[in-house]
């Protein structure tokens, strides 16, 4: 719909991983069991916003993360970065991908080598990349602290010394330390306190304000998707469900399963308390995805057609696709709510 | 304790669990850490209560220490009543018995309070036995009784099933199953959803709910989620650093947090309608259990702080019907824009 | 090594050095110095035969009495030193260096090597190792060098299995994705961010080992396959002396004295160091 080209864009991506492969199965002649983390993914990341992508565990919200920026190769399927395919990039090809395209961890623990000061951490991202020369390394480090909000007193000290809010404001200063266009961050808070959360979030707006960066943030909290995104993709067992503005999406989900996710997730809002599950049943195996759509099995409004074809992503209002049968679900909320305007 | 005339009529009348001046502490190489500190407050029968805070806040080691599930080197102190009796002070034998029994615990993850080698059936049965005289196949059937008001589907196989053939959900589940094996009229919750999807975590809060309507029983609720505290307790206690500083009816402390920490902790959760601008973090980080600052522990993080935050540590004063706040600028906080 | 450089330099930052350490360190220094300048300690020239004092108990001229030659116990326990300190060292290093970097490479690459691997520690593991390094002496022919040959040819499986199970486990930390995702070469990544985490275990049991290779040496020596007659060796030593359990106890006893204060000074040193490299998160 646009002549611009997206950033970042993935066109049918399949990832399987192979599964526990039991006695009894190779006794029985069996193939082993495949993980199917992602099937048939497509979506476009545009330069300059902010993409959620949100869903519950299995839902190949993480995988899809890393297979954006290369750490994992996708089975089938394509990611590209600036139209060329990622998985064609070698050598200093690959390390200037590499150097546009970063990606910021979950884990405060394990996201930064325990033996490695935090100047020698964010200094050798710029002495690879050739950032600086190397006289003007020491304060460019200064600057990138600065830039996080760390103290400059902070260069010299090692990750233990640090707590995790602070040790993912250090992940945060070494991606950005090789000058990115694009970050991926998955799941960047979830293993926060709250009040520290509310900081690195702040934090993210504005350097992505300061820096005009494109932003891919993965998590499970949809309260916090929709707080920084400007678009967000609902993931379930490895396939998109819907792709929507933020507004829309939670003014009026196209999807059954985007409606329950929002319905289930506690507002803030004492006055709306409410005894209805939101959604039945379990989450299922990723080991063993149904035929037809994956929601199928808990889905309220589920009719035969259902179990039998897989529906595709498909437009609903602007800017918004969604993958169900029933094309005209939240068609009456989306009339009542929006008057016709652009995504973003 | 200054206005405990309040609490007492109702600790005389019903038979809800009081806690008081609860205080909890280990010894480390590194010092005394307090990490419950003069804790008090009640939950009357019936009721769900919500005890917030972030890590270190001392709300998980206050749910222990009531049912004295503190181990060496920690030490408790201070009055935890149930039914008249003082669980603080009651012999070991006698507590075994309230343990499991009247008042029964849930914890974060099921995985690891569960036994990996038992089927989830003898886990069950094992709890009836401790605390009831029914025989081997009146368990059986009380059992599979509980499997089905807990949700468990298919719970006649399920009974023989192991805790890794359960997914986290059903593990949950099956936890409060074992929980709920003699009726408790107190259920202890320590974080039950913290390691659920949000799905799940919302069926098993309005399970919770359902429970607490049928058994007649009242449940305390450690969380860190203010989203699930609007979504299930009826009152709730903020923590912070090992202190109670705000308690009150949760639409209460929702509408007006009288507490700068309440406040931030409410600003710092995202909310419908104001997307992408900047939330209202608190600055700095929780303070070390061992080097808690001078005065009232939150005021280095605090933007209401004066001089006598840095001297005197305010105490939890009643400022209406059940509603407490420990803050020397509580009015001031209570008065400045709204954030919800 | 400048993963070895990394460890050791992050550690030492504002820790106190653990008690075992001091002393370990201090019975392993005392024992090099006297290998390096064993004159400076011993009365007697070790191999000086006296004929005038065969077998000799323990006397303030001969503090741990003569052997059947009348060479000076003491005199041979000290420049024993020099050879003993020498197969602790040669004995190890090669394994631990091999071993280290073998088990580095399999680690990371997994799959196929890994699974080759296996089936090479299977069959090592098989054989108890002391009957493996004999029955490679006894290819080779007896003599010290010969030894180190054996000795390597087995003990690097056990530093590979250590350090190839440790990277393992780094490699699928968030750190080496990061690593990866800045576009660092996989040499980088395995050198500078997992082998410096990854080779504390090596490490601890390098001091263990070194322990385990002087009693190696001292078997051999005493089975007559490594230090060869007359010189001075704790091993040797103690089979000259067998002879003479009964009558003149000295000559194996102060020998197996020096071997175990040294394998004692190993394992402390190993505790400590253990201590010392535990990362702190």
């Amino acid at each position: 719909m646009n002549t611009h080209r997206p950033i970042l864009s993935v066109d049918g991506v399949s990832k399987r991983f192979s599964g526990p492969y039991s006695l009894l199965r190779r006794l029985k002649g069996e193939p082993p069991l495949a993980v199917h983390a992602l099937s048939n993914v497509t979506l476009d990341v545009e330069r300059g916003e902010t993409l959620g992508i949100v869903g519950e565990s299995g839902c190949g919200k993480s995988t899809l993360a890393r297979c954006m920026v290369r750490l994992h190769e996708a089975d089938d399927g394509a990611v590209r970065f600036d139209g060329t395919d990622i998985s064609n990039l070698h050598g200093s090809a690959r390390r200037a991908f590499n150097r546009r395209v970063q990606m910021i961890f979950q884990d405060p623990y394990g996201s930064l080598n325990p033996r490695m000061t935090v100047q020698q951490i964010i200094g050798e991202a710029l002495s690879v990349h050739k950032m600086r020369p190397k006289a003007d390394i020491p304060a460019r480090i200064a600057e990138l602290l600065d830039l996080v909000r760390l103290p400059a007193d902070a260069a010299a000290r090692y990750p233990h010394e640090f707590s995790g809010g602070q040790r993912q404001r250090i992940g945060i200063a070494r991606a950005l330390a090789v000058e990115p266009e694009v970050i991926v961050a998955d799941e960047l808070v979830s293993a926060l306190d709250v009040s520290v959360q509310a900081q690195v979030v702040n934090l993210l707006l504005q350097l992505q304000e300061k820096l005009h960066l494109t932003v891919v943030f993965v998590a499970h909290d949809l309260r916090l998707v929709r707080h920084i995104s400007h678009r967000v993709v609902v993931m379930y067992l490895g396939q998109i469900m819907e792709i929507s503005p933020a507004d829309a999406l939670f003014s009026a989900p196209r999807h059954p399963y985007s409606k329950a996710l929002l319905e289930a997730a506690p507002e803030l809002d004492p006055g709306q308390k409410n005894r209805n599950v939101a959604l039945r049943g379990e989450l299922p195996s990723p080991l063993n995805v149904p035929p037809g759509c994956p929601f199928a099995g808990r889905c309220p409004h589920v009719f035969d057609r259902c179990t039998v074809e897989r529906p595709l992503l498909s437009p609903r209002g602007p800017g918004q696709l969604a993958a169900c049968h029933l094309t005209d679900f939240g068609a009456a909320e989306a009339a009542a709510t929006l008057p016709a305007q652009p995504g973003h | 304790m200054t206005a405990s005339t309040a609490q007492t009529t109702m600790s005389d009348g019903t038979k809800g669990l009081v806690v008081r001046g609860l205080t909890t502490t280990f010894d480390t190489t590194r010092g005394l850490a307090i990490a419950a500190a003069d804790v008090d407050f009640d939950v009357a029968p019936g009721e769900v209560v919500g005890l917030v805070g972030e890590s270190g806040s001392g709300k998980s080691v206050t749910l222990r220490s009531i049912m004295r599930l503190i181990r060496e080197p920690g030490k408790v102190s201070g009055r935890v009543e149930w039914g008249g009796r003082d669980l603080v002070a009651m012999p070991a034998e006698e507590l075994r018995k309230v343990r499991g029994g009247e008042i029964a615990m849930i914890f974060q993850e099921p995985m690891t309070a569960l036994n990996p080698v038992l089927p989830i059936g003898v886990q069950i049965e094992e709890n009836l036995k401790a605390h009831t005289g029914l025989t081997g196949s009146q368990r059986r059937a009380r059992a599979l009784e509980l499997m089905n008001i807990v949700g468990i589907p298919a719970a006649e196989r399920r009974l023989d099933e192991y805790p890794h053939q359960f997914s986290g959900g059903m593990r949950q589940r099956a936890m409060i199953a074992i929980a709920l094996a003699c009726s408790p009229k107190l259920l202890l919750a320590d974080e039950p959803t913290t390691a659920l999807d949000v799905t799940i975590q919302d069926q098993i809060l309005k399970l919770l709910l359902d429970l607490r309507d049928r058994l007649a029983m009242s449940v305390v609720l450690v969380t860190h989620d203010l989203g699930v505290v609007a979504a299930t307790c009826d009152r709730m206690a903020v923590m912070y650093a090992g202190r109670i500083v705000e308690t009150g009816t949760v639409a209460e402390v929702f509408a007006r947090p009288h507490h700068p920490y309440t406040r931030g902790l409410l600003g710092s959760v995202p909310r419908s309608g104001h997307s992408r601008t900047m939330l209202q973090s608190i600055d700095g980080t929780p303070p070390s259990l061992t080097a808690l600052p001078q005065g009232c522990a939150f005021h280095p993080r605090c933007s209401f702080a004066t001089e006598i935050c840095r001297t005197d540590r305010p105490p939890l004063d009643l400022i209406g019907a059940g509603r407490r706040v420990a803050c020397h600028h509580h009015e001031e906080v209570a008065a400045a824009e709204p954030i919800l | 090594m400048i993963s070895l450089a990394t460890t050791t330099r992050t550690v030492l930052r504002g820790r106190k050095l653990p008690r075992s350490l001091i002393g370990g360190g201090l019975i392993l220094v005392i024992s090099l110095v006297m290998a390096i300048w064993p004159t400076l300690f011993a009365p007697y020239d070790p191999n000086l035969f006296d004929y005038n004092a065969l077998l000799a108990p323990p006397s303030w001229d001969h503090p741990f009495g003569t052997d059947s030659f009348g060479r000076d116990v003491l005199s041979r326990v000290i420049h024993a030193y020099t050879i003993d300190m020498q197969i602790a060292i040669f004995a190890t290093v090669g394994p631990f260096v091999i071993g280290t970097l073998v088990g580095a490479f399999i680690g990371y690459v997994g799959g196929f090597w890994e699974a080759l691997f296996g089936r090479l520690v299977d069959a090592t593991v098989t054989f108890p190792f002391l009957v493996l390094v004999i029955a490679i002496v006894s290819v080779l022919g007896p003599g010290l060098g010969n030894m180190y040959v054996a000795v390597g040819i087995v003990g690097w499986v056990f530093y590979a299995r250590l350090v190839a199970s440790e990277i393992k486990v780094q490699k699928r930390l968030d750190y080496a994705d990061a690593g990866r995702v800045m576009g660092y070469t996989p040499m980088r990544i395995v050198f500078r961010h997992l082998l410096p985490n990854a080779i504390t275990p090596a490490i601890v049991y390098w001091m263990t080992d070194m322990a385990l290779a002087i009693l190696l040496g001292s078997s051999l020596g005493y089975l007559g396959l490594g230090a060869q007659p007359p010189a001075a060796e704790w091993g040797v030593q103690i089979a000259d002396g067998k002879n003479f359990m009964n009558t003149a106890w000295w000559i194996s006893v102060f020998p197996g004295v020096a071997i175990v204060l040294t394998g004692l000074g190993f394992s402390l040193a190993g505790d400590g160091v253990a201590e010392l490299l535990r990362v702190r998160r």
